[in-house]
């Protein structure tokens, strides 16, 4: 939208506003003064650098051979090459590719699962007056305030025989109430004359659901489902407790031992004890496979979140 | 009658009064009026497929939520996890102990321990983490430029989407002992330090992580609340003579002030939550004298040492007061004219 109002096609002589420029302000508002510009250019300057910085040197390091890494003495700053040598290392096969295709494997199929019960459930509360729908509502709602706790969820995993398979990973975090509400909230704001209408047309809710609600709810759809995503990305904890077979570990599990623990990757110590290959180098590209799917994904969904959290969460 | 064809809500109530139909949240609402003529059969016939929509979704909480409170008798018991693999089977088998497990908690000073690091923690991320996402928000609002706007809010927003493990990586490659401020040390001829590992300022790296990952993303809320005043008012106070920060202290503020006594709300029923996994991921590197909190105290004898009676203790401690906290903070909003988490 904003690039047809911002490109007036009949006057070429008119030049179309920057979208770094400034809009005008209103006549009664006084302009700002170079000190004020000045000290908020550097307030945001100072947060966004403070989250960028650290994940460039990430970045760079992992692309680093082993002797930019040596001479910089550790970490590197400035970017002497280009050298995908840990990438390489790591997705030829062996523990860290096979701890990312579990992890894109249980990120797809969990998000898929959460979804659908999920939207099911959002439209299913989402028609005002429909049979003790306020019961179920209070039901899930309720779950906002109380957890059973820690021990007792783990002893249910174990009865119900979830241990040491990936239905530990997704079935007990599977549904989030805060999304469900968020969904319903936008699914309740859709024009009761549409969906009327689609029934008298002989549409059920099935129907209705699927060719009516979720084609105009895409916005809250796409939020709710990088929530999701999310959430089963950089989930570990549910795998350092329900799985003991350190081959069925995700990602952030395999993070945690090679960073934080400081160990090499199974299979690559020899590489790196050769000199072919730098630890660091490998701890980083590991780091860098880790955030990228997100810090890739977000930014596009990033104009709704206002919108999807915001709608039904308040509501309640 | 089909169940199709029954209303739901009366169309031309609907025409005459949106709202309510559409919140579903007032009492006697249009639509709840008309339906509550129809007898219970009816109704069922009408909606069942939207309950059973909801079914999935209900039962995986009834499962999963509801079903564990259960459990929380083993807190009464000297629950033997070796009696068999079946959780249920052990619970039955387990001798019962009364309240000897919550004798033994108030007695060990690790609880005590763990209660103290929990409560310092809430209050330092009360004083030095709240307020900096509403800073961050006036400061966002105040950018006219729409993209600088955009970018710095999707920088921003960035390490929320980061996994504890990731960000917390991270502060390693910035704090850590082969960090790169200890790097920039050793360069320059001094000593490099080991935040990460440092018990002494444990509690204020911990803080420092939340903001770095959490706080730009709370400015969302705030956002969507400045975003929401009628800017006739900043209008109208400039034509009255207020400058800036008189516009700011006086229509922004106040516009402000539901959200961030919601917000507090929320903070303080939760306050005993302090970060689980992101402490549980450094217990290790600092020791349980600086970093346990009650959530991990319940990981640590629970899953680490198999004495799930007494975590499970612990634990019900915590849900218990927890629950009274929401409803307490819940209630001081209501008093204070707010509208908090839930209406009655």
């Amino acid at each position: 939208m904003s690039t047809v109002t911002d490109r007036p096609a009949a006057d070429k002589s008119v030049r179309a506003p920057s979208r770094w420029a400034a809009p005008p302000r209103p006549s009664w508002e006084e302009q700002p003064s170079r000190a004020g510009l000045a000290g908020k250019g550097i307030a945001l300057g100072f947060a966004c650098l403070a989250i960028v910085f650290p994940l460039w040197i990430v970045l760079v390091t992992s692309l680093s051979s082993r002797k930019t890494i040596d001479e910089a003495g550790g970490l590197v700053m400035i970017p002497k090459e280009i050298d995908f040598i840990a990438y390489r290392e790591l997705l030829s096969g062996g523990q860290v590719t096979r701890a990312a295709i579990i992890s894109v494997l249980i990120t797809v199929v969990g998000t898929a699962f959460s979804m659908t019960v999920s939207v099911l459930c959002a439209y299913g509360l989402s028609r005002s007056g429909s049979l003790a729908h306020r019961w179920i509502l209070m039901t899930l709602l309720a779950t906002m305030f109380f957890s059973a706790g820690l021990i007792p969820t783990y002893l249910l995993v174990q009865s119900l025989g979830l241990t040491d398979t990936y239905l530990a990973l997704i079935l007990p975090s599977a549904i989030s109430v805060f999304n469900i509400l968020v969904l319903r909230g936008f699914f309740m704001g859709i024009s009761q004359e549409l969906i009327d209408s689609a029934r008298i047309d002989g549409a059920g809710d099935f129907r209705i659901l699927w060719q009516i609600v979720m084609p105009l709810s895409r916005a809250v759809l796409a939020v709710i489902t990088l929530f999701y995503a999310v959430g089963y990305w950089s989930a570990w904890f549910n795998a350092s407790l329900y799985l003991n077979d350190q081959d069925m570990m995700p990602l952030q599990n395999v993070m945690i031992q090679l960073v934080q623990k400081q160990e090499a990757p199974v299979g690559m110590g020899q590489a790196i004890k050769t000199g072919q290959l730098s630890a660091l180098a490998v701890q980083m590209a590991v780091m860098v496979m880790a955030l990228l799917p997100v810090a890739v994904l977000s930014p596009f969904v990033q104009k709704h979140f206002k919108k999807g959290m915001l709608t039904g969460a308040v509501k309640g | 009658m089909s169940h199709s064809t029954v209303p739901r809500s009366r169309p031309e109530a609907e025409k005459t009064d949106k709202t309510p139909a559409a919140s579903g949240g007032t009492t006697g609402s249009a639509g709840r009026r008309s339906s509550g003529k129809l007898s219970l059969r009816t109704r069922f016939r009408r909606d069942r497929v939207l309950l059973l929509m909801t079914l999935p979704a209900v039962a995986l909480v009834l499962l999963f939520n509801y079903l564990p409170i259960l459990g929380n008798v083993v807190a009464f018991q000297d629950y033997d996890p070796y009696i068999s693999d079946n959780g249920v089977v052990s619970i039955l088998n387990s001798p019962w102990v009364g309240l000897e497990n919550f004798q033994r908690l108030f007695e060990d000073s690790a609880f005590w321990e763990a209660v103290q690091n929990t409560l310092v923690l809430f209050f330092l991320q009360l004083v030095l983490y709240f307020p900096i996402p509403i800073g961050l928000a006036l400061l966002i609002n105040s950018v006219v430029r729409p993209r600088v706007r955009a970018v710095s809010q999707a920088i921003l927003y960035l390490p929320h989407f980061f996994s504890w493990v990731l960000v917390i990586a991270v502060f390693q490659q910035l704090f850590g002992g082969a960090g790169i401020l200890s790097q920039l040390l050793r360069q320059n001829g001094y000593d490099g330090i080991d935040i990460m590992t440092d018990p002494e300022t444990f509690k204020f790296l911990i803080t420092a992580q939340s903001v770095w990952k959490d706080a730009g993303w709370g400015i969302i809320v705030f956002l969507a609340a400045l975003a929401s005043v009628n800017p006739d008012l900043y209008e109208a106070a400039a034509m009255d003579g207020a400058n800036r920060w008189r516009r700011m202290w006086h229509v922004t503020l106040p516009a402000l002030r539901p959200v961030i006594a919601l917000l507090l709300v929320l903070r303080v029923g939760d306050a005993l939550t302090v970060g689980f996994e992101q402490i549980l991921l450094q217990r290790d590197a600092v020791g349980p004298g600086a970093s346990e909190v009650l959530d991990t105290f319940v990981w640590w004898n629970g899953v680490r040492n198999q004495d799930f009676g007494y975590a499970a203790a612990a634990g019900l401690i915590k849900g218990v007061i927890s629950l009274g906290l929401v409803l307490v903070a819940n209630k001081v909003a209501h008093l204070m004219g707010e509208q908090g988490v839930y209406k009655k």
